[in-house]
């Protein structure tokens, strides 16, 4: 036969990742990525050492941080972004609320995103009774209003952190689940998921080692774009009393404390907005980069 | 390199003059030349074959005529396409819609996928005439039955008013072709057009095309990766490989005297029925498989209660044994039911009767139960790069088997995997890439080294070189033969193609609707068929000999019951074997009707 026709020896092979170890160091080595995780890391740093930068009391309510007239102080002076509309120091504010966006963001996405893809693969893989109970459970979710339901579970609990971050995934995973479980369904009948019930393997070698890996690209983007949903969902329980409780500072109910003095005080949203901006925008280029590195058909090109 | 163009033009004008056409396609490496000066003529009234392997840049060629490449990764980086008077290179997109249907118009290899599936055959047609002006509104509905009248389709009144899903493969190509020939154009380019279709089918629009292009003096672009298609149609034929032109020729100038070596290594590793060596008579080894009266049904559900409406009889009452290191093939066309038999096998879709792998009965055994059978059978599927794990490894996926069944664990799982790769005729460096770095064949290689990795003592080939090219689909035949020789392995080696078959088989169980229509020694089957329908399989296969003509497909009774379904509580007639000696089995000539 003609070798030429079909090369059966190629060239040498090159050294393969391994490892988050080597993930970190490609995600450093593209410049979006890296801007993201300096981000992410500032803001994780911020909200670790909240008490040693913060400038101010972030509760105190004093006269100085008020105009003659009683309006808060604009950015610049010894307020360095200003103050809010009961004189407390909007920087030591923003930093403290930190904490509570982080927490948010990240466990109550962190939580969306596990149950919703784990729901999501469990059905989409087994099929069968198993589906039809965990979607039409999903689809009942989807039709109760997400708002009402996060009051509702958040009035029966004592609004906490921890609650408020349960509440808010409680709300999100659902999306999560539906898109799962469509893809599981279609990756299920795959030749390569075929070729491993002809092996043997069992389900959690199947789903672990072959469907994870294919999933993960729809998880990451679903993840990443559920960060900003989240931190702005605690805003809105916060609005509406239910949310993380008063005087504790985040993010969200900065901006809606203050919505009302967009025009006079815009300092008071632009600041808190743009940190959600940030914390976002990190996250997703963060999580499109991962995506290509764990594409193995995407090595070595970026 | 002979201009194509120069040979066998009888002094008329061209209808399509391809001159130095290059394509290139932007990849991150750079612009990739695809097709590099190519050039040719296309006469009214002739057939010019583009053959090739796949990569050879035979489609496009087809989409940059039709001005379809790929926007903004490929575009024409050289040379002229006209259409009689027309620069095609030089039109937009509005001047190109007037030139698509009405002068140069193509079918394509799936025609499922090229139909839009929510419009009525009658809709369809009707928007292609009414978009060129062919005709008036009020006319178009009697000009789209007199189409599919022409293409001979069956009960063309009813089809208009069908949707593609209703209609067989076959049907769905020849509603293609009606709405390709709507407006009457002067070119036709068809792209592989009967790749996805059973080989009977496959003849009958051969058939079909040939008899249009006679009526209509339409010019035809046939692309094919088969030389038995090429030999079938074409007057002339050009060869690609890697986008460039390697070889023009007409015909039979170019089947009996190939210049090029690559011609001559493309034809001699095209499969050839009634050539295939001598195979020693079967022996009488241990019988490694036995099935004996397996059925598998699929239940067909609907309603609100989701209550069984109807059930599809895929496999029914069929029997047969395989013998240490020997091939039995499988072969039937599309929905024969062939396929689930392995699925059964290996326990992967429900089933009732009886069957034995190495004396074990499997019947009722649960997933976790059938582990240790599956020790002993193994299969390799048809698409090697779908049953391969884009993000997993090669040698992971080489030593699954392995571990999944705990035979081997750490650095033993490292030696064994590069033992496997090389039995398969792989490099053992190559173990730490991922499938989309290898070539069609070598993944298919990939996949036999993991069928390999259990010693199973039986491998389901099904349909595991239909997806490759040829000189690589005879190379892979060589490695599995080679693996038989050495180990003693059984092959229940499952086609739709009888050249291949005769190649590998010891011996053959034609199948049809589920059920045998006959079966026995490869040589008793395919050189001394019994039943009408093998006769007519056998027929169908296109010659690749351009001096030979392929004989006429004979009919036979119940040819036209074609469907497995039956409501439930009916069930398809049972056909009866008989018995011809030697082990040569056949199902009794009249076949009744349910």
């Amino acid at each position: 036969m003609n070798a030429a026709l079909d090369p059966v020896v190629g060239p040498a092979t090159r050294p393969r990742r391994s490892g988050a170890r080597e993930v970190l160091r490609q995600l450093m080595r593209r410049p979006r990525a890296a801007f993201g995780m300096v981000i992410i890391a500032a803001m994780f740093l911020a909200a670790l050492f909240a008490p040693w930068l913060m400038p101010a009391d972030p509760f105190e309510q004093s006269f100085d941080g008020l105009d003659l007239m009683g309006g808060p102080l604009p950015p610049g002076g010894v307020y360095v972004l200003g103050t809010d509309l009961l004189g407390r120091d909007l920087a030591s504010r923003l930093i403290l609320g930190t904490r509570t966006s982080l927490i948010i963001g990240v466990l109550a996405n962190g939580i969306a995103v596990l149950l919703g893809a784990g729901v999501g693969i469990t059905a989409g893989y087994f099929g069968g009774w198993t589906a039809t109970i965990l979607m039409r459970f999903t689809d009942l979710m989807m039709a109760f209003p997400a708002l009402l339901l996060a009051i509702v579970l958040a009035a029966i609990f004592q609004p906490s952190l921890l609650i408020v971050a349960l509440v808010i995934a409680m709300v999100n995973w659902v999306q999560m689940s539906r898109v799962i479980y469509t893809e599981t369904r279609s990756l299920t009948e795959r030749e390569f998921i075929q070729v491993q019930r002809s092996i043997g393997s069992g389900p959690i070698r199947i789903l672990f080692r072959h469907l994870l890996p294919h999933l993960l690209p729809s998880i990451i983007v679903f993840g990443t774009l559920g960060i900003s949903t989240t931190v702005l969902l605690e805003a809105t329980l916060s609005y509406l009393g239910v949310g993380v409780q008063p005087p504790m500072p985040s993010w969200g109910n900065i901006i809606f404390e203050n919505q009302t003095y967009f025009s006079t005080a815009p300092w008071l949203v632009f600041f808190p907005g743009l940190l959600i901006v940030l914390l976002a925008l990190a996250f997703n280029l963060v999580g499109d980069a991962l995506r290509d590195i764990l594409d193995p058909t995407l090595q070595g090109r970026h | 390199m002979t201009q194509a163009g120069d040979i066998g033009s009888g002094g008329r004008r061209p209808v399509l003059t391809v001159h130095d056409l290059s394509v290139q396609v932007a990849t991150d490496a750079g612009a990739k030349t695809v097709l590099d000066g190519l050039s040719f003529d296309l006469m009214p009234g002739e057939t010019l074959a583009l053959a090739g392997e796949s990569g050879s840049g035979k489609s496009m060629t087809a989409l940059a005529i039709m001005g379809l490449l790929p926007k903004p990764m490929a575009r024409i980086s050289g040379g002229s396409i006209r259409l009689g008077e027309t620069d095609l290179t030089a039109l937009g997109d509005s001047g190109y819609r007037r030139i698509r249907s009405a002068r140069v118009a193509m079918i394509f290899q799936e025609p499922m996928t090229s139909l839009n599936p929510l419009m009525t055959v009658q809709r369809q047609i009707t928007e292609v005439l009414l978009e060129h002006g062919a005709c008036s509104r009020r006319e178009a509905p009697a000009r789209a039955l007199r189409l599919l009248r022409n293409v001979r389709l069956t009960e063309p009144e009813r089809r208009l008013s069908q949707y593609p899903h209703e209609l067989s493969g076959g049907m769905r190509q020849r509603v293609m072709i009606a709405m390709a020939l709507a407006c009457d154009p002067e070119v036709l380019i068809a792209d592989e057009p009967t790749t996805a279709l059973d080989v009977t089918v496959q003849a009958e629009i051969l058939d079909l095309i040939r008899t249009l292009q006679a009526e209509h003096g339409t010019a035809v672009l046939m692309i094919t990766h088969d030389m038995g298609v090429v030999a079938e149609m074409a007057d002339r034929v050009i060869v690609l490989r890697q986008g460039r032109q390697e070889e023009g020729a007409p015909v039979r100038e170019l089947f009996a005297r190939p210049r090029t070596d690559y011609t001559r290594t493309l034809l001699a590793a095209v499969p050839r029925l009634g050539t295939a060596p001598d195979r020693p008579v079967p022996s009488q080894a241990k019988k490694i498989v036995e099935v004996d009266d397996l059925s598998v049904r699929f239940n067909i559900a609907s309603g609100l209660l989701n209550r069984t409406v109807a059930r599809v009889h895929a496999v029914e009452g069929v029997s047969f044994h395989i013998r240490e290191g020997e091939t039995l093939a499988l072969v039937g066309e599309s929905g024969c039911g062939k396929s689930t038999i392995g699925k059964a096998l290996l326990g992967l879709v429900p089933w009732e009767g009886s069957i034995r792998i190495d004396g074990v009965q499997t019947r009722g055994r649960s997933r976790p139960a059938m582990r240790p059978v599956l020790r002993d059978i193994q299969m390799v599927f048809q698409d090697p790069g779908a049953s391969l794990d884009a993000r997993m490894n090669v040698g992971d996926q080489v030593v699954e088997p392995m571990r999944v069944h705990g035979l081997a664990s750490g650095s033993e799982l490292v030696d064994r995997a590069e033992w496997l790769f090389r039995r398969v005729g792989l490099s053992p460096d190559m173990l730490s890439r991922y499938p989309h770095e290898f070539s069609g064949g070598q993944r298919q290689r990939v996949c036999i080294a993991r069928a390999l990795s259990l010693s199973p003592k039986v491998i389901i080939a099904d349909e595991s070189v239909s997806a490759l090219d040829v000189s690589v689909q005879a190379q892979v035949l060589e490695l599995l033969q080679e693996l038989q020789e050495q180990d003693g392995l059984s092959y229940l080696f499952i086609s739709h193609d009888m050249a291949v078959i005769e190649q590998v088989a010891d011996r053959v169980v034609v199948m049809r609707l589920g059920q045998v229509m006959e079966d026995g020694p490869r040589d008793a089957v395919l050189r001394r068929p019994q039943h009408p329908y093998t006769k007519r399989l056998l027929a169908a296969v296109p010659v690749p000999d351009p001096t030979r003509q392929r004989s006429a497909i004979p009919d036979f009774a119940g040819v036209e019951m074609d469907s497995p379904v039956f409501p439930v509580g009916a069930a398809p007639f049972r056909v009866d074997l008989q018995d011809l000696g030697q082990g040569h089995r056949v199902a009794r000539a009249e076949t009744p009707r349910p």
